[in-house]
C-alpha cells in the first residue's frame, strides 16, 4: 500500500503545496480515453470488420479517417490544458458550514480560448470556465468549510474533455492557498451581555450619528436617510447605514461568564454569535478568550479580529 | 481516488446540442431512404418530424413504454418484410429503426453519444450501395456533423461556426492519418465470413440467357462495364468484340447457356497467330463469373478458366473490382479440326416458326454451299427493309417468323436470334455469342470505356474445315452499329441513354473528365485491393511488402504524424507585438556585451544603466529608448516610427567586449 501511495506521489508530483506560478507542463497532463471513447474505439473496431468483409474502400477510408480523428483528438485535449499558468488569488473567510470560495487565477498565453476546463478540489463540485485568449481568468473554485480555522483544500484537479468527450485530460496544481474558517454562529444564542453604559466615560462605541462605521440589515422604523441607496444600486438588499457616536452600551464577550456545561466549540459558537450581534447592533464589544483579550473596539477591522480569534482559538494557527 | 469519479457536470442536453444531434442523424439516415422498405421510410420521416417538433416546442418526450412498443413493432415489421433479422438489408432497415427511436429518446450525453456512434455505422452501411466521389463528399458533410455535434456536447454554449471550425480543423488534421492507415495498413481480402445472400443485389450486366428486349434493356444504362487500358494503339472499332456468354440452346423463345464445359488444366480451346494486342481490363462487379475479353485470348490471367467455347470464367462471381491483363489475338480458329457430328446439338431447335423453316430448306437447295447460303441472309437483311431499334414491337408464339416475315424491326438480339435459327434450320451448326461490342475512348487519362449500352449479342457459325466463324448479322442491317456506336445507328428519337448521346458535344468533355476522375477514384481508391497494394509498395521501393513490414512503416509514420501534432499542441506564440519585438532585439544585441536587460527593468532604467555601463552607448541607446517610450506610451503609434525604431535598433553599433 505505501509503495502504491509513494508511487501515486511520485507520478502525480504531489508534494505539496507549490510556488506560484504553477505551470502546467506537459510531463503534468495526464490523458485516457472516457468511457465514451472506449465505445467509440469498440465501434471503430466493429466497422473495421464490416469494411474488410464487404471490401468495401470508403468503409476503410471512414473508419481510418475516425482513428486519426480520436487520435487528433488525444492531442486536442492535452493541448487544452498544457502551459497553463495557475497563480493563488484570494479568499474570503467564511464560516464553518459554508462554502469558501478560493480564487485563482488563470493565465492562458495562448492566442486560442481554452474552453469548457473544469476545475475542482478533490470532493467538490466542478466549476466550468472558458478561458479566454492572451488573458488571466480569476476562477473562484468552492471548497466546503466544515471547521473552524485555516481550510487548506489541498490540490486543485484541472480537467478537460474539449474538444470531443473521448479523452480526458487532467492535471493537478497545488496553490498555496488557504481561506480563514469561522467558527458557525450559534443559531438560537442567548441575548448580548451588555455591560452598563458610560462606565469609562469617554470610551468609544454605540451607534450615535458622527461616523459612519458599517451597514446591518434594514428595518421599516430606519429613517430613509440611512439607507444604503449605493449598495441598493448594486442590486444588495435595503442595508441601513450604522454611525458609531458615544455613550451607547458596549458589552464584554467573556469565555469564562459562559455556562460551564459547554464544551469548547459551542463557546467559540455562541461567542461568535455574540460578535456578530454586537456588530450589527453597532455597540462597542470586547472578547476575553483563554490566554487573550482583545480590548472594547469597533469597525470592521475590529470585528475580523475578534472572529479571527475566535476561528483559531486552540493553537490553529498554521 | 475520489478524483476520477465521473463528473459530468449536467447530464441533460440543452437545445442547441439537440439540434446538432438531430442533424447529425438526419444527414446519415437520409441516403437510406433509397434502400430500407417504404413503410419504414414513412415511419423514420414521422418520427423525425415528431422529434422536431417536440424539440421546436420544447415538449416532453414520449413515454418509455411507447418506445419499447415501436421498438418491438418495428422489428416484427423489419421480420415480416425479410423473412430474417440478419444480413445485409434487414440489418440497415434495424440501424434506421434505432436510430430514430434512439432520437426519441434523446435525453442525456450518453444517449447523443448513441446517436453518434449510430450515424457513423450508417454512413458505412451506405457504402453498400454506392461509393461514388459525390457520396464521399456526402459522407465527409455528416462526419463534419457528426464531429460538430459530439464538440457541442463537451463545450455547452459553443458557436455553430466555432463548433464546424473546430470540427473541420480536427479532420483536417485526421487526414494525414487516414492516408498512412489507407496505404499501409495490411489488406485482407474480404469477405472473413460467409456473405448473407442478398449482399450483391442490383448489379447489372449480361446475363446467360437471352430473349428479345433483354439487350435492348441493358443498352437503355449508361453504366460502365469495364474499363480498358490498351498497351499499344487502340484497334478498329470493327475488331472490337468483348466476349461474354455463349448460348446454345433455344426454346422459342429464350437462348440459354446451358452447363459450360470447363478445359482440363486451363488449356485453350482455340489457336491463336498473328500479331497480339496487349491490354489491362478493369471489371466492375456484375455478380456473375463471366471474364470478358477481346476474341480470342493467347492468355488466361490467373485464377482464370475457359470453356470449350473460348468463354473466359472467373472461379467465383465477381463481387469487387477486378483488374487483369491479357494479350489478344485478332486471328484465331477454333474448333475447326473436330469432326461435324461434336456440333449435331447445335443444330438442335424447338417446334414452330414454320415458315422460316420452308424459306430456308428452300434456300437450301437453291445455294451453291454454306458460305453462299450465309451471304444470303446477310444479303436478304441488308436489302429488304429491316430497320435497327431500340424499340422494336412485340413478338408472340412464332417470334422469328413474324421478325423475318412481318415486323423486321429489331435489335442486335433479334438479328442474332432470327439468323442463328435460320442457320440451324438450314443445316449449319451456329450459336449466339452476347458480350459487348466497341466502347469509347475517354482522351482525358486514356482509358477505353465500355459501357452496358455497348452490349451486343452476334452469332457463331461452324464451317467444316474452317471452324467456327463470326457473322455479325447487326453489322449487315446497321453498319453504324459497329462502326461508330450505338448513338449513329439508330434514329433519332430513340430513348438513348444520356450518356450516350452523340448530340451534346460539350456535355460529352465535361463527362470525359469527370469519368476520367472516377476511375482514378475507382483505380486507385475502391479498386486498392491486396494486390494493388503490395504491387504501389514494391514501387516506392518497399522491398518485402508483408503484413510486418506493412505495420512497422505505418505504426513509424503514424508517430511521426503524432510527433508534428505534439509539436504544434506546444508550440509558443512569437510575440506578435512588433514594437515588443523590437525591443527585445535590441535587449538581444546588448547580451552580447553582457548587457541583457532584465525582466523587471523599464525602458528608461535600462538605458540608463546601459550608459554607466558603456558610455559610448549612452547616446544612441537613450534616443531609441525614448521612442520606444514614446511609442509604447504615448499616441504617435503608426508604422513608420515602428519602422523607424527597427532601424535605430538595427543600426546601431555594438562595441566588442575588450
Amino acid at each position: 500500500m505505501r509503495a502504491a501511495a509513494s508511487f501515486k506521489r511520485w507520478l502525480f508530483r504531489l508534494y505539496g503545496p507549490e510556488p506560484a506560478p504553477i505551470v502546467l507542463t506537459q510531463r503534468r497532463i495526464f490523458v485516457l480515453p472516457t468511457r465514451a471513447g472506449l465505445a467509440f474505439a469498440a465501434t471503430l473496431g466493429f466497422m473495421l470488420i464490416g469494411a474488410i468483409n464487404y471490401n468495401l474502400s470508403l468503409g476503410y477510408a471512414l473508419v481510418f479517417l475516425l482513428t486519426g480523428l480520436g487520435l487528433v483528438t488525444l492531442l486536442h485535449t492535452f493541448r487544452n490544458l498544457v502551459q497553463l499558468e495557475i497563480s493563488p488569488g484570494r479568499a474570503d473567510p467564511v464560516f464553518a458550514g459554508e462554502t469558501a470560495l478560493f480564487t485563482v487565477l488563470i493565465n492562458n498565453r495562448r492566442s486560442s480560448d481554452r474552453c469548457a476546463v473544469h476545475l475542482h478540489f478533490s470532493d467538490a463540485p466542478a466549476v466550468i470556465a472558458d478561458l479566454a485568449a492572451d488573458s488571466t481568468s480569476p476562477i473562484g473554485i468552492p471548497s466546503p468549510a466544515a471547521r473552524r480555522g485555516w481550510l487548506r483544500p489541498g490540490r486543485i484537479t484541472l480537467e478537460s474533455r474539449y474538444p470531443l468527450v473521448l479523452v480526458r485530460a487532467w492535471s493537478y496544481a497545488e496553490p498555496d492557498i488557504r481561506c480563514l474558517v469561522y467558527p458557525a454562529p450559534e443559531s438560537s444564542a442567548p441575548p448580548l451581555p451588555l455591560a452598563a453604559c458610560g462606565a469609562a466615560g469617554g470610551a468609544p462605541g454605540g451607534s450615535g450619528l458622527e461616523d459612519f462605521s458599517g451597514l446591518r440589515s434594514h428595518t421599516p422604523s430606519d429613517s430613509p436617510k440611512h439607507i444604503a441607496w449605493k449598495a441598493v444600486a448594486r442590486e444588495q438588499p435595503l442595508l441601513t447605514k450604522q454611525f458609531t457616536g458615544t455613550n451607547q452600551a458596549e458589552a464584554w464577550l467573556d469565555w469564562g461568564a459562559l455556562p460551564p456545561g459547554l464544551d469548547v466549540e459551542a463557546r467559540l459558537s455562541r461567542l461568535t454569535r455574540w460578535v456578530l450581534d454586537a456588530k450589527s447592533a453597532g455597540i462597542s464589544y470586547g472578547l476575553r478568550l483563554p490566554g487573550l483579550e482583545i480590548p472594547l473596539g469597533t469597525g470592521e477591522r475590529h470585528h475580523e479580529t475578534c472572529l479571527k480569534a475566535l476561528a483559531l482559538h486552540g493553537g490553529k494557527e498554521s | 481516488m475520489a478524483a476520477r469519479k465521473a463528473r459530468t457536470p449536467a447530464a441533460s442536453l440543452d437545445k442547441a446540442q439537440q439540434l446538432w444531434l438531430l442533424a447529425c442523424a438526419f444527414l446519415a439516415l437520409l441516403p437510406a431512404a433509397e434502400h430500407v422498405p417504404l413503410w419504414l421510410t414513412g415511419v423514420a420521416g414521422l418520427a423525425l418530424a415528431w422529434r422536431v417538433i417536440l424539440w421546436w416546442q420544447g415538449l416532453p418526450l414520449p413515454p418509455r413504454w411507447l418506445l419499447t412498443f415501436l421498438v418491438l413493432a418495428g422489428t416484427a415489421g423489419v421480420f415480416i418484410t425479410y423473412r430474417q433479422l440478419f444480413g445485409k438489408d434487414p440489418g440497415v432497415a434495424l440501424l434506421v429503426l434505432f436510430m430514430v427511436l434512439k432520437l426519441l429518446e434523446l435525453r442525456s450525453t450518453r444517449d447523443a453519444l448513441t446517436v453518434v456512434l449510430l450515424s457513423y455505422f450508417l454512413l458505412l452501411t451506405h457504402f453498400l450501395e454506392t461509393q461514388s466521389i459525390g457520396f464521399a463528399g456526402l459522407s465527409l458533410l455528416a462526419l463534419i456533423v457528426a464531429t460538430a455535434a459530439m464538440a457541442s456536447l463537451a463545450r455547452r454554449g459553443g458557436t455553430v461556426a466555432a463548433h464546424l471550425r473546430l470540427s473541420m480543423l480536427m479532420l483536417a488534421q485526421a487526414a494525414p492519418f487516414m492516408l498512412v492507415l489507407f496505404l499501409l495498413f495490411p489488406r485482407v481480402q474480404g469477405p472473413l465470413w460467409g456473405m448473407p445472400v442478398d449482399a450483391y443485389s442490383g448489379m447489372s450486366g449480361l446475363s446467360d440467357t437471352m430473349s428479345p428486349g433483354s439487350i435492348g434493356n441493358l443498352s437503355l444504362s449508361g453504366e460502365i462495364a469495364f474499363r480498358v487500358q490498351f498497351d499499344g494503339a487502340i484497334p478498329p472499332r470493327q475488331a472490337l468484340y468483348w466476349r461474354g456468354p455463349v448460348l446454345r440452346f433455344f426454346d422459342g423463345r429464350t437462348w440459354h447457356a446451358g452447363v459450360p464445359q470447363i478445359m482440363p488444366s486451363r488449356e485453350l480451346p482455340h489457336a491463336v497467330s498473328g500479331p497480339a494486342i496487349a491490354y489491362t481490363l478493369t471489371l466492375e462487379p456484375h455478380n456473375k463469373p463471366w471474364l470478358f475479353a477481346l476474341e480470342m485470348p493467347g492468355t488466361l490471367p490467373a485464377n482464370a478458366i475457359i470453356t470449350s467455347e473460348s468463354q473466359m470464367l472467373a472461379r467465383m462471381p465477381i463481387r469487387s473490382r477486378l483488374r487483369y491483363a491479357l494479350l489478344s489475338h485478332p486471328e484465331y480458329s477454333l474448333g475447326g479440326s473436330n469432326s461435324a457430328d461434336s456440333f449435331k446439338p447445335l443444330l438442335q431447335l424447338p417446334d414452330g416458326n414454320p415458315k422460316t423453316r420452308v424459306l430456308m430448306s428452300q434456300w437450301r437447295k437453291e445455294a451453291g454451299g454454306d458460305e453462299a447460303l450465309i451471304r444470303r441472309l446477310l444479303a436478304h437483311f441488308r436489302q429488304e427493309s429491316f430497320f435497327y431499334t431500340l424499340t422494336p414491337p412485340l413478338l408472340g408464339e412464332h417470334g422469328v417468323d413474324e421478325f423475318l416475315f412481318g415486323t423486321r424491326r429489331g435489335f442486335c438480339e433479334h438479328f442474332a436470334s432470327a439468323f442463328v435459327f435460320a442457320m440451324r434450320a438450314a443445316g449449319i451448326p451456329a450459336r449466339v455469342v452476347t458480350g459487348y461490342q466497341g466502347g469509347e475512348h475517354n482522351p482525358v487519362d486514356g482509358y477505353f470505356i465500355v459501357r452496358q449500352s455497348d452490349a451486343h449479342a452476334w452469332a457463331e457459325v461452324w464451317l467444316p474445315q474452317r471452324g467456327w466463324l463470326r457473322v455479325d448479322p447487326t453489322a449487315a442491317v446497321a453498319p453504324n452499329r459497329i462502326e461508330t456506336g450505338l448513338a449513329t445507328a439508330v434514329g433519332t428519337g430513340e430513348p438513348l441513354p444520356f450518356m450516350v448521346r452523340a448530340d451534346l458535344d460539350w456535355l460529352r468533355a465535361l463527362r470525359f473528365r469527370w469519368e476520367a476522375l472516377s476511375n482514378s477514384w475507382n483505380q486507385w481508391v475502391l479498386g486498392y485491393t491486396p494486390e494493388r497494394q503490395r504491387e504501389l509498395l514494391s514501387r516506392l521501393g518497399m522491398i518485402e511488402p508483408d503484413w510486418q513490414a506493412m505495420t512497422a512503416a505505418m505504426g513509424t509514420l503514424c508517430g511521426l504524424l503524432l510527433l508534428g501534432l505534439m509539436a504544434w499542441a506546444l508550440r509558443k506564440r512569437a510575440t506578435r507585438d512588433p514594437l515588443l519585438r523590437a525591443w527585445e532585439r535590441l535587449s538581444g544585441k546588448l547580451s552580447r556585451i553582457g548587457l541583457a536587460r532584465h525582466a523587471w527593468e523599464g525602458p528608461a532604467d535600462y538605458a540608463h544603466r546601459v550608459a554607466a555601463a558603456q558610455p559610448v552607448l549612452a547616446k544612441p541607446v537613450a534616443d531609441i529608448a525614448a521612442l520606444y517610450i514614446a511609442l509604447r506610451y504615448g499616441r504617435a503609434g503608426s508604422r513608420e516610427a515602428a519602422d523607424r525604431l527597427n532601424r535605430m535598433i538595427a543600426l546601431l553599433k555594438v562595441p566588442t567586449r575588450t
